[in-house]
């Protein structure tokens, strides 16, 4: 027999052909041709088409022939999957008439009042008319009337008689917010976008439609007339009102910021934006902003504005006096990259304390956040399951609830929620496991052990048995398929031991080894911060003081030689005399430590304390010495976001008064303390972190500036936690002084306290408290901010009514609350979907707040 | 107004069994509301929307779609004349007419007794029997203008007991007996 | 003269036919017990062999529709379109009202044929008589064992539901009668890739069928394809219903053999005639949407195929007798204001344009015509109906836009451009052509 040689397999062709306008080109399979034509530069007019909702082809302006079994027809490219050897003219006579006709159409009861409208000079329909449309109306007749913009909710107006019915702001409330609180109503001509009676558009994503409408029908209240299109100057940055890091433009008129539009960034936030995101700059033009130094001669004497130089060698000087055990860091978490790198180095270079938290015990510890396997937010669209085991995420991180939702319901990833209560995820879950408060680990464990083949038969940690094995069987599937389960981990409840979420998250990791955590904290740049060192016994770059010493000592001379203390740890020596001097860096100890009492002690004992701060609050009212800091979109820098993904934050406006960013406040103390970091510019310190900091070595300036990386720079965050070693050098080779650069090596093990059991069984007539964040509360920024000031819901404790008639009250009568630690009096409100025994209390909604009533025992 | 009394909250049920997706028994609770009302009130629509598991809103697009939906309270009687092509041809719209003279309103609007709310339909299906008007959705064919007149006065009497007032449906339903159900399945 | 052909018409006149015991006294449900006798796939094919085509409208081949169901895919459904409401049509409500078993049974071998999870009857919202007699006739079947479970015995079960609509015609387009059945706005799905058959109801393969379609069922089982085929011609068979109305003598609903009648023995022989002895001066050959006929197509059979080659359509059997009196400008304005009343507003061109033309004709017959006005209908027309041909080519997602442009509006003014010209010059009619007692303040704008 003979061999016969078989013919090379041609390679395959994973692409489909298209010929537009006589040219071909490679368009993906299931690509839409709207889409194709507009990636291979053919514009196609579109309004009602948008690329992350679903195609409904309404307003057929994007009309072309496409050709097909009967020849060339007219076809709506936005509803077109391309087809192999499709051919496309979207410039026939045929095609012009059709798009123009539609443009006359739309124009027909259109007011065309363009010179008054927000939209004008940005405006889809606008443009098209200039360039496409027809001239002058052959409209003689009546336009449709309707009332001039009403409100459909306290940020958005919608003017009924702009709008085109394109069927945008509906489909994204339902599709994207899963809000569907505006709807099309009436019929064929009289049809209108509009709310059910007295039920308005209160959604967390209200402003998004303003910004997806092609025409001026939906403006922001916080925005409208404002500022015309045309006199806007833009920059693209990072919103910083949460860890999501939502891409951004800000816009500003007259150094003064207008809007903020969100960008379509894939990994992050797919253009959306929350409200808060969206509307709180207004508080970067707050009037309360602090705008000059000012210096108290001593505790409680009358504040005097300072120059910058006297106030800062006010601050040397003192600080000067103390031993660095003495000197405490608390706050930070909200700063760039660049400012948090300046400040460890003040405080761990310089001054050599260790004293230093970005968290204020409200949070997890440094090890438990970069300890875990990391998960990216694109892993929630691929995850064979999703665990919720923190906040409510609606609340806290609003954008990450949307890519949850996209994965919950477009990718029908399944979802398990651990909750005391419902939260705004609970309807996106397959389970939603309600354990008692205090006992998240127990029934964390109860579901791992559930997903390894053993159900639960009873309660478990309150927490229904047939909840606890459904939740198992959905970690059980994805363990079978071998996929990633990513458990979103946060704090569930402030009232609750961050330890028992740690404890809880780490019993699901040993049930599957494709566990992957994304850490859900709320403040924007935590990630950075702990990055950057900001943490008792870290050095940057993630690494242990033992561990980083060589290396830090070769780049900054010396660093802390033993481990610090956490913020409560600072506060309970300040309060017993040991701590003297205390610098709040954007921090309100009073408002979100989780032991009021112990704040109140600590401020008013400690012997100097400084606080830098762009708004002021409770903490730093009477600090000794108070520095204004420059803000969000007042400087520049780089933020890391939740995933670990490093974007520019750009500067748009003028700072208030005298504010400075932190980055130069630090580093003139340093210089005053005899330090010159050599810092002239904000990228020098990009520069140098990229250049010292082993986490960051891509994270240079010029990198974060190329298109390739308009999404930011994905930290190398491995599937086990970093630690750093310097490396002796290999036999033979001569010993060199420069450090190796530190290398990868096992996981370090992440050190809690066991929980289980810590919590008392209470009598049947105590109740357990449960105490977690909602989007708009006492915060400074949200209280600065007019338009979202007014939604923020005054504090009460919720009960279910069952617990409220058990008492012989009624909702709405004031109640004592009463723990341990302190008491408190709110308003009742009756909340039936708690479960009972247990009272809500929102976090910082009351001047007294809900940290009276808890330590961090 | 109102939300579904007992009675109806059962009808609703049973209309929620029919369907393999809650939502489909939305138009047919719309006309329960409307039968139990006179119109269709926002109250009831807000229980439908519990009850077919959507928004507020949702059934409110839904419902200001169709026509035979009222939203505020309208005549006892809606007189519907057709003045579509068929009806038009043989006097449609001098029945119109006659109809707004002697009613003393025009199109769209309630006598002030709330007796009469008078309509321009389109096309009744009913072509063959022109010009014909509907009252509370029941047929009168071949309609004279002396015709029309007694009608009014019959009604006005109370003499039309086979017209029930507006908003009532069918005087049968259709009710499967649990006995009989092949078991309409979820989807 | 040719006499009516009594096929699905029989009960019609029967006192007690539209009770079970009425229906069963004359033969009821025996087609049934037949059917559930063969295979699933030989009812289909015995409805492919007696080619009967859609009476809803489009005139499609039911077992061809049928065929389309994808393999294997379940549920699927079959939803029966009683929503008549196009301009002239009724029959479906006789159907109803007169002979409901007639249906059930129809429903009930369709429903074997295509092995349907569940059926619904969606009857128009304004005929709560055609309700009560359909609520009255499923509650007696259900109880009697013909729907339900084990029907007739047999291990086969289904439910069939009676669904009430709220007055939309749109909703007689098969997408968007979907739509509503699933609780939502009655708007239409675009197709592709929104066909019933692969994607319907809760996205599910789906039948759409007009009432009086099923209707024939029952007969085409008992009789065989072949007798069913014996009436008619070869490419239109069996029987339809045709309601004709406007200025014969008597109107009436006539069931006649498909395809060989001419309208000149409906108007003439079945309807005594034009009333007071007139001329045709045109007619409508297939509902408000189709484009009109005039005097010189009376002998014109009623066969799908030549009346479409004639540029207009057989559509819903519905037939509108105009005499020489009819005034042409308002007759089309009736119909272009339909449809702008009807349009569910999704379209653009469909929701401004057929509103614009409807004001347009408002301002003529008003006396406020412009010489341009005309020439502005026609291009505004043509924007909704690219070329103003038959079928109409569109610019939006279902044909009821189109119908406003390329049907009436065009024909009349076609053929009666005087018409057009003697209102705009003198804001009146020809005189001696006089239609209704038009009062702006009676007809609010749609
Ligand atoms: C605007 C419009 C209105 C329609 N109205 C009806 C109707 O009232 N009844 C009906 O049976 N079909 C109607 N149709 C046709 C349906 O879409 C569908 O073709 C038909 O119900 C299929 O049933 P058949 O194949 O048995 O005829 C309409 C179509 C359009 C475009
Ligand atoms: S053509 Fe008219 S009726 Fe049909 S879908 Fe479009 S807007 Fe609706
Ligand atoms: S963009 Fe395609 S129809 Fe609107």
């Amino acid at each position: 027999m003979t061999d016969i040689a078989a013919a090379p397999e041609a390679p395959k062709k994973t692409t489909l052909t298209v010929t537009i306008d006589g040219a071909p080109i490679e368009a993906n399979p299931g690509e839409l041709l709207i889409a194709a034509a507009e990636r291979t530069g053919t514009y196609i007019p579109r309004f009602c088409w948008h690329p992350r909702m679903s195609e409904v082809g309404m307003c057929r302006m994007c009309l072309v022939e496409v050709s097909g079994p009967r020849g060339m027809s007219l076809q709506p490219a936005c509803m077109q999957p391309v087809a192999e050897g499709m051919v496309v003219d979207t410039k026939s006579a045929t095609v012009k008439k059709a798009q123009d006709g539609v443009l006359e159409f739309l124009l027909v009861n259109h007011p065309l009042d363009c010179p008054v409208c927000d939209k004008g000079g940005e405006c889809p329909l606008q443009d098209q008319t200039l360039t496409f449309g027809p001239g002058e109306s052959r409209f003689v007749e009546e336009k449709r009337h309707n009332e001039k913009p009403i409100p459909i909710s306290d940020l958005v107006l919608l003017d009924r008689e702009r709008c085109i019915l394109c069927d945008r702001c509906t489909r994204f409330s339902k599709e994207v917010a899963g809000d569907p609180l505006i709807h099309f109503i009436n019929r064929g001509n009289h049809t209108e976008v509009n709310t059910f009676p007295d039920d308005p558009f209160a959604s967390y994503f209200s402003g998004n439609v303003v910004q997806i409408c092609p025409v001026g029908a939906l403006t922001a209240s916080p925005y409208r007339f404002a500022a015309r299109p045309w006199d806007l100057d833009q920059v693209e940055s990072t919103c910083t009102s949460c860890a999501v890091g939502c891409r951004v433009v800000v816009q500003s008129s007259g150094d003064q910021i207008t809007r903020l539009q969100g960008v379509d960034s894939d990994p992050v936030n797919w253009g959306w934006l929350c409200d808060k995101g969206r509307f709180d700059f207004e508080s970067v033009s707050s009037p309360s902003r602090l705008s000059a130094p000012v210096v108290r001669a001593a505790r409680g004497a009358a504040a005097e504005k300072v120059s910058w130089s006297v106030a800062n060698n006010r601050i040397a000087a003192a600080l000067r006096s103390y031993d660095p055990s003495q000197i405490g860091f608390i706050g930070g978490a909200r700063l760039t990259n660049e400012d948090q790198y300046a400040y460890v180095r003040l405080a761990k270079q310089v001054l050599r304390t260790d004293n230093v938290d970005a968290q204020l015990g409200d949070g997890l510890t440094a090890d438990a956040w970069l300890g875990f396997p990391r998960a990216t937010i694109d892993d929630l669209g691929t995850a064979g399951a999703i665990v919720l085991l923190g906040p409510d995420l609606k609340e806290e991180l609003p954008v990450l609830f949307l890519r949850l939702r996209d994965a919950a319901t477009a990718k029908r990833v399944p979802v398990v929620e651990f909750a005391t209560g419902p939260t705004g995820s609970t309807p996106y879950t397959a389970a939603s496991v309600r354990y008692r408060p205090g006992e998240v680990a127990v029934a964390a464990k109860a579901v791992a052990a559930a997903a390894a083949g053993n159900p639960a038969e009873r309660q478990i940690g309150g927490a229904e048995s047939d909840v606890i094995n459904a939740a198992g069987a959905v970690l059980a599937k994805a363990m079978a398929a071998g996929k990633k389960i990513v458990v979103v981990l946060g704090r569930g409840s402030m009232a609750e031991q961050s330890a028992s979420f740690v404890e809880a998250a780490l019993s699901l990791r040993d049930a599957s080894s494709h566990t992957v955590v994304l850490p859900a904290m709320r403040r924007s740049n935590l990630h950075g911060a702990l990055d950057m060192g900001m943490s008792p016994g870290l050095l940057p770059g993630r690494v242990t003081q033992s561990e980083g010493a060589t290396w830090y000592a070769a780049h900054w001379g010396s660093t802390p030689t033993s481990v610090g203390l956490d913020t409560m740890g600072m506060l309970a020596a300040a309060a017993a005399g040991t701590l003297k001097a205390l610098v709040l860096l954007g921090a309100d100890p009073l408002a979100d430590c989780p032991d009021r009492a112990l704040a109140e002690a600590a401020l008013s004992k400690v012997e100097f304390l400084v606080a830098v701060d762009t708004l002021p609050n409770a903490s730093n009212a009477h600090a000794d010495v108070i520095l204004p800091a420059a803000g969000f979109a007042e400087k520049s820098g780089t933020t890391t976001n939740l995933e670990g993904r490093v974007t520019a934050l750009s500067s748009k406006v003028t700072a208030v008064g005298t504010a400075r960013p932190d980055w130069m406040i630090a580093s003139e103390l340093a210089l005053i303390l005899g330090v010159d970091f050599g810092y002239e510019l904000v990228g020098d310190i990009t520069a140098d972190i990229a250049a010292v900091v082993p986490t960051h070595a891509g994270a240079t300036p010029d990198a974060l500036g190329r298109s390739a990386n308009a999404d930011g720079i994905l930290l190398p965050v491995p599937e086990v936690a970093l630690e750093l070693l310097g490396v002796a050098p290999a036999d033979g080779a001569e010993a060199s002084d420069e450090p190796a650069v530190p290398t990868l090596a096992v996981p370090r093990p992440i050190r809690v306290r066991s929980t289980e059991g810590v919590v008392p069984v209470p009598d049947s007539y105590s109740l357990r408290l449960v105490t977690s964040r909602v989007l708009y509360d006492l915060g400074s920024i949200v209280q600065s901010s007019p338009s979202l000031a007014k939604l923020a819901r005054p504090a009460t404790v919720r009960l279910h009514s069952g617990e409220i008639e058990r008492h012989a009250m009624h909702p709405g009568d004031l109640v004592r609350v009463v723990s341990q630690h302190g008491e408190l009096t709110l308003p009742m409100e009756a909340d039936d979907h708690l479960p009972r025994g247990v009272a809500f209390i929102a976090w910082n909604t009351s001047a007294s707040g809900a940290n009276m009533l808890i330590n961090d025992a | 107004m109102a939300r579904f009394s007992p009675a109806n909250l059962e009808r609703a049920k049973e209309l929620l069994s029919h369907y393999p997706r809650p939502k489909s028994a939305t138009i047919p609770m719309c006309h329960l509301a409307q039968e139990q009302d006179g119109y269709l009130a926002e109250d009831a629509m807000g229980h439908i929307a519990e009850l077919v598991g959507c928004s507020n809103a949702e059934v409110y697009g839904t419902a200001t779609f169709y026509e035979m939906f009222k939203f505020h309270p309208v005549g006892t009687y809606v007189v519907g004349v057709c003045t579509n092509i068929a009806c038009l041809l043989v006097g449609g719209e001098e029945l119109l007419d006659h109809a707004s003279d002697s009613l003393g309103i025009r199109p769209g609007a309630t006598t002030p007794d709330g007796l009469f709310t008078l309509e321009e339909m389109e096309c009744l299906a009913a072509c063959t029997e022109a010009p014909c008007l509907q009252v509370n959705y029941r047929y009168e064919n071949k309609v004279t203008h002396e015709g029309f007149d007694r009608l009014v006065a019959d009604l006005r009497a109370g003499k039309r007991t086979d017209i029930p007032r507006h908003g009532t449906l069918g005087g049968v339903r259709q009710s499967i007996p649990a006995d009989r159900r092949a078991g309409v399945k979820a989807i | 003269m040719p006499a009516p052909t009594k096929m699905i018409s029989t009960r019609w006149d029967q006192a007690d036919g539209h009770t079970l015991d009425g229906y069963l006294r004359t033969g009821g449900y025996e087609a049934l017990r037949k059917a559930l006798a063969m295979a699933p796939d030989a009812v289909v094919d015995e409805v492919k062999a007696a080619n009967l085509a859609g009476r809803g409208g489009a005139g499609f081949p039911c077992g061809t529709k049928w065929g389309f169901l994808p393999k294997d895919v379940f549920p699927r459904y079959l939803v029966v379109n009683g929503d008549e409401s196009e301009p002239g049509t009724y029959k479906d409500r006789i159907l109803l009202e007169r002979d409901p078993h007639q249906l059930i049974e129809g429903v009930l071998i369709a429903s074997w044929a295509i092995k349907a999870e569940q059926a619904f009857i969606y009857i128009r919202g304004e005929m709560p008589h055609a309700h009560e007699r359909m609520a009255a006739a499923l509650n007696e079947a259900y109880a009697a064992g013909y729907i339900g479970k084990n029907i007739c015995g047999t291990d086969w079960s289904m439910d069939v539901v009676l669904h009430w609509g709220a007055g939309a015609y749109i909703v007689g387009e098969e997408t968007a009668l979907i739509e509503s059945l699933e609780g939502n706005r009655g708007m239409p799905r675009l197709k592709p890739p929104f066909f019933p058959a692969s994607k319907g109801l809760y996205m599910q393969p789906t039948v759409v069928n007009n009432v009086e379609t099923l209707a024939n069922l029952p007969w085409i089982i008992t009789n065989g394809a072949a007798a069913f085929t014996s009436f008619g011609n070869e490419k239109n068979t069996g029987t339809r219903l045709f309601a004709v109305s406007g200025h014969v003598k008597n109107p009436g609903v006539f069931e006649v053999e498909f395809g060989t009648t001419t309208f000149r023995e409906l108007f003439y022989d079945f309807c005594g005639g034009i009333r007071s002895d007139r001329r045709v001066k045109a007619f409508i050959p297939g509902g408000g949407s189709a484009p009109w006929f005039f005097e010189e197509d009376l002998d014109t059979p009623l066969d799908a195929g030549v009346v479409g080659g004639k540029g207009s359509m057989l559509g819903s059997g519905a037939i509108v007798a105009m005499d020489e009196t009819t005034d042409m400008v308002k007759a089309a304005w009736r119909i272009v204001k339909f449809f702008a009343k009807e349009s569910c507003g999704k379209c653009s061109p469909c929701r401004e344009g057929t509103n614009w033309m409807e004001k347009i004709y408002r301002r003529i017959l008003d006396g406020e015509g412009r010489p341009e006005d005309v020439s502005l209908l026609l291009d505004v027309a043509d924007n909704i109906s690219p070329g103003l041909t038959w079928p109409p080519r569109q610019t939006t997602i279902c044909p009821l836009g189109p119908s406003a442009a390329a049907g009436a509006l065009v024909s009349s003014i076609r053929r009666f451009p005087a018409e057009y010209e003697h209102y705009i010059v003198h804001g009146r009619p020809v005189d001696g052509l006089s239609t209704g007692v038009y009062r702006p303040s009676l007809t609010p704008a749609s």
